[in-house]
């Protein structure tokens, strides 16, 4: 993984200075609660329902054992011993001291981290899939160009007062795993027909009030140009974005308004100063970066009695069976698996970990990966390059220590916001609907029968746990002071990018699990051999499902 | 007599900045409004005493930008100070325009922009409220490097590393 230079450590330290002075002045009454937000919020810290929230970035999603031991470290000294990761990849902590902050971000810092443009109307963490380097379907490796990206965003001089967030995510590989075409940039690596790398621009696409699934605006932008055409598309973003109304702020409002030809004509000759310029990348720096990303010493394994022996370990175990089922996939490195740990199990907040369990999943990333681990958008951790071998040797531990819930993909995998519990926008509450889905389909043979299905529930239209684009999307919304929910069904975060639809009326909170059942039985019946319900729902479209929810009449 | 931060120095601001929409100009060295510039050349031409101009970060300065750039004095002016167009505007004057003379950033800008603010181009500094510049001079040298090409330094981190 990347490591930090002087130049690095010296960047991050000197932001941890920076903030502690803003914070220490902010204390001293010298900075307004106006002007402290924008700085504060760059730096990570929310104001919450409850308490402050911090954001702490994790660059694509990447980690070390040791990094993961200070996070747990923090968690237990300045919050109450546990974290939560989120979507695009980050971990929160629920309730930091606003005056203690320095002093986490300090903590970071010595282990190369921080929580810079974590909120805030800035460049965001660049995400990207979590199998990156492993993934069979792999065009390139994202991550040395996501540093990149990193390196660049951060603390741009130009960006830092954006008309609204800005968030990019990039896609090395055939299968999009990153959501990439709900970021306001998304990026996907291509070869052409010289074989040279370059990429695939898409801009203006996102969730919120208004979800918008990203236009193409240029085909091929050959790798050294990367940073100047990105700063043209950012420069026409912060001089024409809408500034007055943040509801209409984002740049797919700006991409849509003025057609994606357009907004790519005018990127084009923005573009046109820039292009050649002294941001253009050189082979020397792509090289450097790149070999921060390179592969670990992998053993020969003879994959055939391998797989024989796990086989044989798998026929006598339904529970390891299961787990090596949902929970692992291959790589394509031959005798090597990919091992998703689940943040899921029932009762738990989706994506919630505690300081013990942090230590024990950097004591796994010791043991069988390469002290290296990965954060997911599905809110779990990834630990690949695991040795077939040491497989069982593996899920036996991380049973142990409640992280080999055996429901990776599956509808108890949810995506799910931290809703009305935590957060002051909050319409309803999310995390107990969870839950009560996650109660309700207890029976592993149906949940596995059901096969890969995405459910995403957000607890208000600002969608930050992805309901448009889960296959089942459940909404909170506000009905007279009162908690209740919608439907949606349909929405997908692939390269097929669809954004679900409003099943119909809003529902009470008791009713829901009692719906999610009847969509399900509606798939079940209508199914054809292997079809996911996404799949049943694309072929028989939406009446069934209406029609079994709400009556014949509704 | 207000001051200012100029090129890190505390001074005493010598411009009177005219607002918007004058009809009159007062003696002296003055900072007009870029309408009033447009709609006042002849007079202006024979004002005693320099003349700068300024108007709002969000203008289409590609409209203009030519014809000011052997004026003395520019000043961006930043409405509220989380509009960052005041950014992209100074960028494009001096990387573009090749604009040389004092850029100054006036209006709701805060001291902990000053770093960002300098390199984008901004050489000189006028706040509204009344804060310690001996303080607030502190904050442009926040950091001792940066990633990226700016008007401080043209070369990215990557070619100097
Ligand atoms: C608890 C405090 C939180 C607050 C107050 C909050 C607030 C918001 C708001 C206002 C938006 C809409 C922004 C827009 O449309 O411009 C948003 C979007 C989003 N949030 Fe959150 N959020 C919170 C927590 C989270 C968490 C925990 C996650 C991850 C699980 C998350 C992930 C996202 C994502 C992915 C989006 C959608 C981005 C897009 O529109 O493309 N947020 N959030
Ligand atoms: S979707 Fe709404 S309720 Fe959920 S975290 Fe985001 S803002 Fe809060």
């Amino acid at each position: 993984m990347y490591r930090y230079d002087q130049y690095d450590q010296q960047i991050v330290d000197e932001r941890v200075a920076q903030y502690r002075d803003q914070t220490q002045r902010f204390l001293a009454g010298d900075i307004s609660e106006e002007e402290f937000l924008p700085l504060r919020l760059q730096n990570g810290l929310y104001v919450q329902r409850l308490a402050p929230m911090l954001r702490i970035a994790v660059p694509y999603g990447l980690l070390s054992s040791n990094q993961l031991r200070k996070l747990a470290h923090i968690s237990r000294k300045y919050d109450k011993g546990y974290v939560h990761f989120t979507t695009r990849q980050n971990i929160q902590l629920n309730w930091p001291q606003l005056e203690e902050v320095p002093d986490i971000l300090a903590e970071l810092a010595s282990v190369e981290m921080h929580a810079i443009q974590t909120s805030g109307n800035c460049i965001r963490n660049t995400t990207t899939d979590q199998y990156a380097g492993v993934a069979i379907d792999e065009i390139e490796d994202p991550r040395p160009w996501c540093e990149i990206i990193r390196q660049w965003s951060t603390l741009h001089p130009e960006f830092a007062f954006l008309p609204r967030k800005f968030k990019i995510a990039v896609c090395g590989s055939e299968q999009d795993r990153a959501a990439f075409l709900l970021h306001d940039i998304g990026i996907q690596l291509v070869t052409n027909d010289q074989g040279e790398t370059g990429f695939q621009v898409f801009v203006g696409g996102g969730l919120g009030r208004t979800p918008v699934i990203a236009s193409l605006i240029r085909d091929f932008l050959p790798k050294q140009h990367l940073l100047t055409y990105l700063d043209a598309i950012l420069r026409i973003y912060n001089r024409y974005g809408n500034r007055d109304n943040k509801y209409k702020a984002r740049i797919k409002i700006l991409v849509k308004a003025w057609t994606p030809e357009v907004f790519a004509e005018r990127v084009e000759a923005e573009w046109a100063h820039l292009k050649g310029g002294p941001a253009t990348l050189t082979e020397q720096e792509i090289d450097r970066v790149k070999g921060f990303f390179t592969l670990p010493d992998y053993q020969a394994v003879d994959n055939d009695s391998a797989s024989t022996e796990l086989q044989r370990l798998a026929s006598d175990n339904k529970a390891f069976s299961r787990w090596l089922d949902r929970n692992t996939k291959p790589q394509k490195q031959a005798g090597y698996r990919s091992v998703s740990l689940s943040l899921k199990p029932a009762g738990v907040a989706p994506g919630d970990v505690t300081d013990r369990q942090l230590e024990v999943i950097a004591d796994l990333a010791d043991q069988f990966s390469f002290g290296e681990l990965r954060s997911t958008h599905n809110q779990n951790i990834v630990l690949t390059d695991v040795l077939v071998t040491e497989l069982y040797e593996l899920w036996t531990a991380a049973k142990a220590a409640g992280l080999a819930t055996p429901n990776i993909g599956t509808i108890n995998d949810m995506i799910c916001c931290p809703g009305g519990d935590y957060c002051s926008l909050a319409n309803a509450k999310s995390i107990p609907v969870a839950e009560a889905i996650q109660r309700k389909f207890d029976d592993l043979d149906y949940v596995y029968d059901l096969g890969d299905l995405e459910l995403n529930i957000s607890g208000c239209m600002n969608a930050c746990g992805h309901h448009h684009i889960g296959h089942i999307g459940i909404l909170g919304v506000d009905k007279k002071g009162e908690e209740w929910y919608q439907i949606q069904i349909g929405g997908s975060a692939s390269k097929n990018a669809a954004l679900a639809k409003v099943l119909g009326p809003s529902l009470s909170r008791d009713a829901v699990t009692d719906s999610i059942e009847k969509l399900l039985d509606v798939y079940v019946e209508n199914r054809q051999e292997e079809e996911t319900f996404l799949a049943t729902y694309q072929r028989i479209g939406i009446d069934k499902f209406k029609e079994r929810v709400y009556g014949a009449t509704a | 007599m207000a001051q200012l931060l100029k090129d890190t120095q505390i001074i005493d601001d010598q411009w009177i900045r005219v607002p918007a929409d004058a009809e009159v100009f007062p003696a002296g060295d003055i900072l007009v409004h870029y309408n009033d510039w447009q709609t006042h050349q002849d007079e202006l031409n024979q004002h005693q005493g320099a003349v700068g101009v300024w108007f709002d970060g969000n203008e289409e300065i590609e409209a203009f930008a030519e014809s000011l750039v052997s004026l003395p004095l520019i000043a961006i002016n930043f409405p509220k100070f989380v509009d960052g167009r005041g950014f992209s505007a100074a960028r494009l004057l001096r990387e573009r325009y090749g604009f040389k003379g004092e850029l100054r950033a006036v209006g709701q800008i805060i001291r902990d922009q000053l770093f960002l603010l300098q390199r984008c181009g901004f050489n000189a500094f006028q706040f509204e409220d009344n804060i310690d510049l001996d303080q607030a001079v502190k904050s442009l040298t926040d950091f001792s490097d940066s990633y990226q090409v700016a008007v401080d330094q043209p070369q990215p981190l990557f070619k100097r590393r």
